[in-house]
């Protein structure tokens, strides 16, 4: 139910760019204002989030780790997943941002054994790899297909760009030469789409704000990929409307541009004005993530509570205990010392 | 704010790889797709097929030609207007748009595509 009304969502903002940009003729409207609403929305959401965690104190350090912390000299300390410096945490948080180290170590539950075999069914965990590579196929896919993208957005176009497309088109399949990456992101996307119908355990907590993303960027996709090999349009007017959009120039002239065009670009819009809004915001989340991005030193070095009042006095449990013993063994709590051991002691 | 030096400079240099487009192009001149040399008149006043067709579909019909000539022996292409052409690259389009440098390359620079085409095929002479 969750992935068919996130299904229907995305259908819907395909019909109002239909509707909008092809029958109501607002050519205008979807291809200049509505992308430049979104990208300002983008900009001020991320910006406000980001400003947003980096004022909630992050007083202690509170890595999540399954590595061996540092210790003493003869037990090997696993300096890349529980850093105890600041060199070691950089390692880390490249390796997690960019390799996705954590996804690296998803693992499956499997039933093994049988009540028919007379032997008890047990459970183990063994190594589930495919997460961690069809995140790497879709991450990096989409990298690669958003900066291609430039080519249309910067004039003159620079040589950088011309030899990521001639890699791209590498294979030489067709013509327009078909981008591996653009076949590799719907492949991705596909596929953890597929992981959440599939794994009943992935399926049972996903939510729309989880299906809804993965849509819309299989929509973008796929009316992407629709442009470029059948319904194809001009890219030379193309070219002039993105560059408009980027120059702020508000007077260009738009005509001669297939639909497609503007549902391909008003998906982008809604995708990246959800953005900041959304769980895709672990774009920037990721940097941020105090479980990630602090070497595990708290035993190595003192952290003060930045919220500890100098006027307030440490009061141990034992001193506790001293003032309230009576009343706690009248109310029948267990004391550490009762009343006769805590006389002894003051009499000493 | 806590880290806010750190923060704030990676948020500087995301918007500097985000925004790339907007500060490439600030102040440059409004766009234009670049003028191209058109057959002269006496040559040819129309493409084969519709300019506007030709503009989005050229690779495609380049490519069913390179497959029916080479793979199925067919040399002649009937247009939608019912008249006759060889389906030949050289032949047929280099022709009529005898410069590669002014026409094909115009766009194509532009739209930063770079046929491998001509790894074989032969671009008609440019005159200097
Ligand atoms: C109106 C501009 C324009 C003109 C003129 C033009 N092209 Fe293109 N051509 C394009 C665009 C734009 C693309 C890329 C389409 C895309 O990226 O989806 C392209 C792509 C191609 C491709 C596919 C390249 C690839 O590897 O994907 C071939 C082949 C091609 N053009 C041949 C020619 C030839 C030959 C000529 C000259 C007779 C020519 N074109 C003239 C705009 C033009
Ligand atoms: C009979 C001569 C002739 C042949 C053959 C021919 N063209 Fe054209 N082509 C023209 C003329 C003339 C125009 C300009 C039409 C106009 O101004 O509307 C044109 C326009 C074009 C355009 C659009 C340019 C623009 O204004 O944006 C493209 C792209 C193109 N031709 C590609 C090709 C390709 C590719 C071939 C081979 C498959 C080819 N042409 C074969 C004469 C020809
Ligand atoms: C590896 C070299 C090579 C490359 C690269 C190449 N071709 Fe060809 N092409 C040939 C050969 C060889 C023939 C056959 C010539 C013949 O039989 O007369 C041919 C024939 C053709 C023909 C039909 C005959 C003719 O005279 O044009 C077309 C059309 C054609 N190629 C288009 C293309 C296009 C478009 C591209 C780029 C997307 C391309 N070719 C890239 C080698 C190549």
């Amino acid at each position: 139910m969750n992935a068919l009304y996130s299904l229907f969502a995305v259908f819907a903002l395909v019909v109002i760019a239909l509707v909008g940009a092809g029958a109501a003729g607002m050519e205008q409207l979807f291809g200049l204002y509505i992308p430049w609403l979104a990208i300002a929305v983008f900009l001020v959401g991320f910006v406000a989030k980001v400003i947003g965690w980096a004022k909630s104190p992050v007083p202690f350090r509170i890595p999540t780790t399954a590595g061996q912390m540092k210790s003493h000299d003869w037990i090997r300390h696993d300096k890349y997943d529980n850093p105890a410096t600041a060199g070691q945490t950089f390692v880390r948080m490249a390796l997690e941002v960019l390799l996705f180290r954590s996804l690296f170590r998803n693992l499956t539950a499997q039933r093994f054994g049988s009540a028919q075999d007379g032997v008890d069914v047990k459970i183990r965990y063994a190594s589930a790899k495919w997460l961690w590579l069809f995140a790497l196929i879709f991450h990096y896919s989409f990298l690669v297909v958003f900066i291609r993208h430039w080519r249309l957005f910067l004039d003159p176009v620079p040589s950088a760009l011309l030899a990521l497309e001639y890699a791209d088109t590498f294979l030489q399949i067709g013509a327009p030469a078909l981008y591996m990456s653009g076949a590799a992101l719907a492949l991705g996307v596909s596929l953890l789409l597929l992981r959440r119908f599939v794994v009943p355990q992935v399926r049972y907590i996903s939510q729309p704000a989880d299906y809804f993303p993965l849509f819309l960027i299989l929509g973008v996709a796929l009316s992407g990929i629709l442009m470029r090999y059948w319904a194809k349009t001009d890219i030379m007017a193309v070219k002039e409307v993105t560059m408009a959009l980027f120059s702020l120039n508000p007077a260009v002239h738009i005509e001669g541009i297939g639909v497609v065009f503007f549902v391909h670009v008003f998906l982008v819009s809604c995708l990246i004005a959800y953005l900041p809004f959304s769980k895709l915001m672990h774009m920037g989340g990721v940097f941020l993530s105090p479980t990630r991005n602090l070497p595990n030193d708290s035993r190595a070095r003192y952290h003060r509570n930045p919220w500890n009042d100098p006027n307030v006095k440490a009061h141990s449990y034992a001193a506790y205990e001293d003032e309230f013993r009576e009343k706690m063994i009248e109310a029948g709590l267990p004391v550490e010392k009762t009343l006769e051991e805590a006389a002894k002691t003051e009499a000493q | 704010m806590y880290d806010g030096g750190k923060i704030i400079a990676g948020l500087i240099v995301f918007l500097g790889i985000v925004g790339f487009p907007f500060w490439y192009n600030a102040g440059s001149a409004g766009y234009k797709t670049p003028e191209l040399k058109l057959p002269p008149k006496s040559k040819a006043t129309e493409c084969i097929e519709a300019t506007e067709w030709m503009r989005a579909e050229h690779m495609q019909l380049l490519n069913t030609w390179r497959d029916s000539v080479v793979r199925e022996g067919n040399l002649e292409y009937t247009t939608a207007s019912g008249s006759h052409v060889e389906m030949s690259l050289q032949k047929s389009c280099m022709d009529c748009h005898d410069s590669k440098k002014d026409f094909c390359d115009k766009c194509h620079t532009a739209a930063a595509v770079e046929p491998y085409c001509w790894d074989c095929h032969i671009a008609p002479k440019e005159e200097k």
